[in-house]
């Protein structure tokens, strides 16, 4: 796919995919993945405004030492709200059901993903998981965490446990049908001549992070089910009273949860790895490295969840070998960070939003990285696990990764995806206020977390205060950072500047097609001849690479 | 690590966590080499970024001569190396944590028990305390806990110091303070509505000042002989006491023993086992015995159980003969 | 080629074949979920085996032995006339097919009855974990988790053979429409993957729960 950005823009027969129907029936029946996608996009959207409105709750009730502003049954309601709602119903499904359903067919020369059915059906297991889930909220909610230990969440909360695990139980089945979808697609629909070899590094991690979807969730799946029948019929699975193991719970959950960390961080690096080439105008560095490596954080994910459990009384040798699984497990994340860095290197680079997004992603998952290699340090896990250390290392993997890289992606495929242009100056100061936000907020939370502040405390301290209210003033700032991309994405939908097919000048098939794209997303189906990131070389000096 | 204090001391005193344990400087001189490592690895890539971005400039006059996507041999320098560091860490932290989990033997034991949302702690002579611990500066300390209800983690951070106390099982951890003074104790594991209400302080004192301590305020009997009268309360002494008429095996001497099994396995006798045989009799038959014992699972309290134990310890001290071959016809 | 116009494949697809491949990679993965599903209760089965050994033994002389065998033998029978209906459809014997096929639903139907008759076995003695289980013995609450692990893994199980079935029943509806010929033999196929998956987890169930002794 040589990067002709000047070659005729290209006119499509068929309408495109916004204005091929305009009934609701022609969207909530739709087969098509772009508007499935958002479909995802409009949901999780809507989610994430929940979850990021408890966060912001429990942010201004920690400005003080004191429970003032509520009590601890409703904290603990807030902060189990924030992380079921933020994992399973925004990160796990942004990247790959948004932008994953929207852009896997067009990267890969297809006119749909292999199952449109399965994949409406997926939503609809999405919406109906959300729904229980809010209705467990709206009954009086679930103060068990997002982790839902037993035996808390199995004999002693006195919360709506049945209907949130419902929830995750039957969203979790969404993610399935989405994760075999894409395997399928990515393995039987490429467009002729697009070997694995020439496949773009988003697909490689879509797939990566699909494998992990089909064969983590299911365990997640199983166990919520062991949980919601031992509080039915009263066995002790896990409550030792009944003479169950709580220890079992944990194992089968971090099975699940420790890969689905994955989910939440490989979609992620998928997109920077398309953003830096974009930006850099220049193939990423080391490909099949980068390729590989997702592959092996796919696996060795897969042998690292007894890491969560190294104060739980579990045996030394375990801890011993779980410690080592998991300084493992950073080498393949770090290599990628080496690799952008590298394809910087005799770039031509430039700095639209997406660029910047790529640029805050590489420090941030940078610092989360190595946090997470001192949390795999033993005697340093024993010291700040379930602190505000802890907090502050997955949030900067989630939010400092996943998020940054969400929003980064959202803006690159915009055109794609509105066939606008959003504000771009006012994208920029949102990316920069987002970065600024987000270390202030957590950043702190790495000193509380090393001072011995524990997680989940409604009451704390009054020597932890200090942090606290910084902590506290920059998630003000990252709210606003995130606000505005919503006023002025939505702004651009309707009234902004029309977009080319092929705004940023990149390469991929998905940029060959007009935007918005058609409903068949191709005319034809193009034959690729080249392997991906296949831009120009570098010109003279003083020419720019490209318009 | 006074170096690192003192450079930091202006204004970031409170930015320090307190240490007070034989662990706690060697956990932080582990946590500040990576810090260190991780300052350099960002610094090193935020200036190698900052490089690439403002010399490759889109429109920049920087020479770009064609240049190779990728080297075998960059790629497996920088995989070597990464890992090399990585296991170097390893091995360090594994070397630390090694020392944090090998008890040392003849230490000063303390009984725990955790429950909704209070540490109810128990000292040998039968002096009880909630949510304080006292103990002596300059010994070991080593804890036995247990948990009524839910997981709850007993968690010092001026000793650097988290154990979960897990429920269905006795857990122990131990530490050594090397300053007096007042520290938090924190649950660390999520236990419910008032879980950030359970917290409390450890008392580190001279030696003679605890032990003075320990006479005065709230002292019940001593442990073993509370144990021993719950062991009669329980009724355990019905059959344990008079071994052969009632064919139940004797317990003089137990702890701390081979015992060999009906199923030819032999178990070690410590708290472990013998909390095990109370509340679950049916799982590990002493040999040449048949299992006619009743379980006292959701019958004998936590803190009552570790009495019993502390009991049959007592037992073994005054009597050292092992567990005699069973009367068997 | 006229048969291609008959059903046509969906446009996304470029051929038949494409399409057929597609389904059997989609269906393979699925099983895969399937395995890892199963693979956590079985990973409580094992841990608790190993912890009450003797609560398994005798829970598992509780259960109706006769019944799990009997059971064994007719779900591999459906499997192998699921197998032949397979065969049956590639060869584009129609007829054989719908033989074929309702004697595997049949098998699977009687599988399912005397499963449930097992149940109301059980439920009469009181081995029903729940408030009013009732077991005379020392080991109770341990016999009460294995019980508790019978009727989830063959409860799981069961609602699998029921989606079996209706799969079975839909095949049947396809062949009677003639939508089944020895080209577009794939849904056959796909629920014949299944079926056997199916019969899979129960060759692995029936020594767990009736051969512990």
């Amino acid at each position: 796919m040589p990067a002709t950005a000047e070659s005729p823009p290209p006119r499509s027969h068929s309408p495109n995919y916004l204005e091929s129907g305009h009934t609701v029936g022609s969207w909530l029946l739709t087969l098509d993945h772009k508007r499935i996608a958002l479909l995802y996009l409009f949901s999780i959207t809507f989610f994430f405004a929940i979850a990021a409105t408890a966060a912001a709750l429990m942010r201004i009730e920690l400005l003080t030492p004191a429970g003032d502003l509520v009590t601890s049954d409703t904290y603990n309601r807030l902060f189990t709200l924030h992380g079921v709602i933020m994992v399973w119903f925004f990160l796990i499904p942004s990247i790959p059901a948004v932008l994953g359903n929207f852009i896997i067919p067009l990267m890969i020369g297809a006119r749909e993903v292999a199952f449109p059915r399965l994949n409406l059906f997926s939503w609809y297991l999405f919406m109906a998981g959300g729904s229980f889930t809010l209705y467990s909220i709206i009954a009086g909610g679930v103060d068990t965490g997002w982790t839902f230990y037993a035996p808390y969440s199995s004999t002693y909360s006195n919360s709506h446990v049945m209907a949130m695990a419902a929830g995750i139980f039957v969203a979790g089945f969404g993610s399935i049908a989405t994760g075999l979808n894409f395997i399928v697609t990515i393995h039987k629909l490429r467009a002729p001549g697009l070997t694995w070899g020439r496949l773009p590094l988003f697909i490689w991690s879509m797939y990566a992070t699909s494998i992990i979807l089909v064969l983590a969730t299911p365990v997640l799946a199983m166990s919520l089910l062991l949980i919601a029948l031992e509080r039915v019929f009263g066995v002790g699975v896990f409550d030792p009273k009944l003479g169950g193991d709580p220890i079992l719970f944990q194992h089968l959950f971090w099975f699940y949860s420790h890969p689905a960390v994955y989910i939440m961080i490989l979609p992620g690096m998928g997109v920077v790895s398309e953003t830096i080439a974009a930006f850099a105008r220049k193939p990423v560095f080391g490909y099949s490295v980068v390729a590989a490596s997702s592959l092996a954080i796919a696996g060795l994910g897969f042998l690292v969840w007894g890491h969560h459990m190294f104060v739980s009384s579990q045996s030394v040798t375990a801890g011993l070998v779980f410690s080592l699984l998991s300084f493992l497990v950073a080498v393949p994340s770090a290599i990628k960070v080496f690799n952008w860095t590298a394809t910087l290197h005799r770039g031509s680079i430039s700095f639209e939003t997406p660029m910047l997004y790529a640029l805050g992603f590489m420090g941030l998952f940078t610092i989360g990285g190595m946090t997470g290699v001192m949390l795999a340090t033993l005697p340093i896990d024993v010291h700040v696990t379930d602190t505000y250390f802890v907090v502050a290392h997955f949030h900067y993997i989630m939010v400092g990764g996943m998020v940054m890289a969400y929003m980064g992606g959202i803006h690159y495929w915009w055109p794609k995806i509105s066939g606008r242009l959003y504000h771009e100056w006012l994208a920029r100061i949102a990316a920069i206020t987002t970065f600024a936000g987000f270390n202030l907020t957590f950043f702190p939370q790495f000193i509380l977390g090393y001072l011995g502040m524990p997680r989940r405390y409604h009451v704390y301290p009054p020597e932890f205060q200090a942090l606290n209210v910084l902590s506290t003033a920059g998630a003000s700032i990252l709210g606003i950072g995130y606000l505005m991309p919503l006023l002025y994405l939505t702004w651009s939908f309707f009234w902004g500047r029309r977009a080319g097919p092929n705004p940023w000048g990149a390469t991929g098939l998905e940029w060959k097609t007009p935007s918005p794209a058609p409903e068949h997303n191709f005319d034809e189906i193009p034959v690729v001849t080249s392997r991906a990131y296949d831009y120009p070389p570098p010109q003279p000096a003083g020419a720019s690479g490209g318009t | 690590m006074k170096d690192i204090r003192l450079v930091l001391a202006f204004g970031f005193r409170d930015w320090l966590p307190r240490s007070a344990s034989t662990l706690a400087p060697r956990v932080d001189i582990v946590f500040w080499v990576l810090v260190a490592a991780t300052a350099v690895l960002v610094i090193g890539l935020v200036i190698a970024n900052l490089y690439f971005l403002i010399r490759y400039r889109r429109g920049s006059k920087a020479p770009r001569p064609p240049l190779s996507v990728s080297s075998a041999k960059i790629e497996t320098t920088w995989i070597t190396l990464t890992t090399i560091g990585f296991l170097g860490f390893y091995f360090w932290g594994a070397h630390v944590y090694l020392f944090e989990e090998r008890p040392p033997r003849d230490a000063l034991v303390i009984n725990l028990v955790a429950r909704q949302w209070m540490w109810d702690i128990r000292h040998e002579n039968g002096r009880r305390e909630f949510n304080e611990l006292h103990v002596p500066v300059g010994e070991d300390v080593r804890l036995v806990m247990a948990s009524e209800d839910v997981i709850h983690s007993f968690f010092v951070p001026a000793f650097r110091l988290k154990q979960d106390v897990v429920p269905g099982r006795l857990v122990s951890t131990w530490f050594h303070a090397t300053k007096t003074g007042r520290f938090h104790l924190f649950c660390a594991e999520y236990c419910g509505t008032q879980h950030s209400g359970m917290v409390g302080d450890v008392v580190v004192m001279p030696a003679a000042k605890y032990a003075e301590w320990l006479t005065h305020g709230n002292t019940l009997e001593p442990l073993a002989q509370r144990g021993r009268r719950l062991f009669v309360r329980y009724n355990c002494s019905g059959c344990h006491d008079q071994p052969a008429a009632i064919h139940a095996p004797p317990l003089a001497g137990v702890y701390g023993s081979l015992v060999p099994l009906s199923d030819g396995r032999r178990i070690r006798a410590d708290d472990f086992y013998l909390r095990d045989s109370i509340l679950q009799p049916a799982k590990d038959i002493v040999a040449g015995y048949a299992n006619d014992m009743p379980s006292f699972q959701n019958v004998v309290p936590e803190g009552d159980l570790l009495d019993l134990i502390n009991y049959l310890k007592l037992l073994g001290q005054e009597n050292e003969s092992p567990v005699p071959p069973p009367a068997h016809p | 080629m006229g048969n291609t116009l008959l059903h046509p494949a969906p446009s996304h697809f470029s051929s038949r074949e494409q399409h057929d491949s597609a389904n059997h990679l989609g269906m393979w993965t699925f099983l895969s979920t399937e395995i890892l599903f199963f693979g956590g209760v079985l990973a409580c089965y094992s841990i608790y085996r190993w912890t009450y050994p003797q609560a398994f033994h005798v829970g598992s002389e509780h259960l109706e032995y006769w019944i799990g065998t009997l059971n064994t033998g007719i779900l591999l029978t459906s499997s192998l006339f699921m197998a032949l209906g397979d065969l049956a459809i590639k060869a584009g014997a129609r007829r054989a097919v719908t033989w074929n096929l309702v004697a595997t639903w049949l098998l699977g139907a009687t599988f399912l009855g005397l499963k449930f008759y097992e149940y109301y076995l059980t439920a009469k003695e009181g081995h029903v974990p729940g408030s009013h289980f009732h077991f005379d013995g020392p080991l109770a609450p341990q016999v009460e988790l294995f019980m508790f692990l019978y009727f989830a893994t063959t409860g799981l199980h069961a609602m699998h053979m029921m989606f079996g079935l209706g799969a079975i029943t839909w095949l049947l509806w396809l062949n009677h429409r003639g939508k089944l010929t020895a080209e577009h033999n794939a849904p056959v196929g796909m629920v014949a993957l299944y079926w056997h998956f199916v019969d899979c987890v129960w060759i692995f169930l029936y020594p767990l729960l009736y051969l512990v002794s």
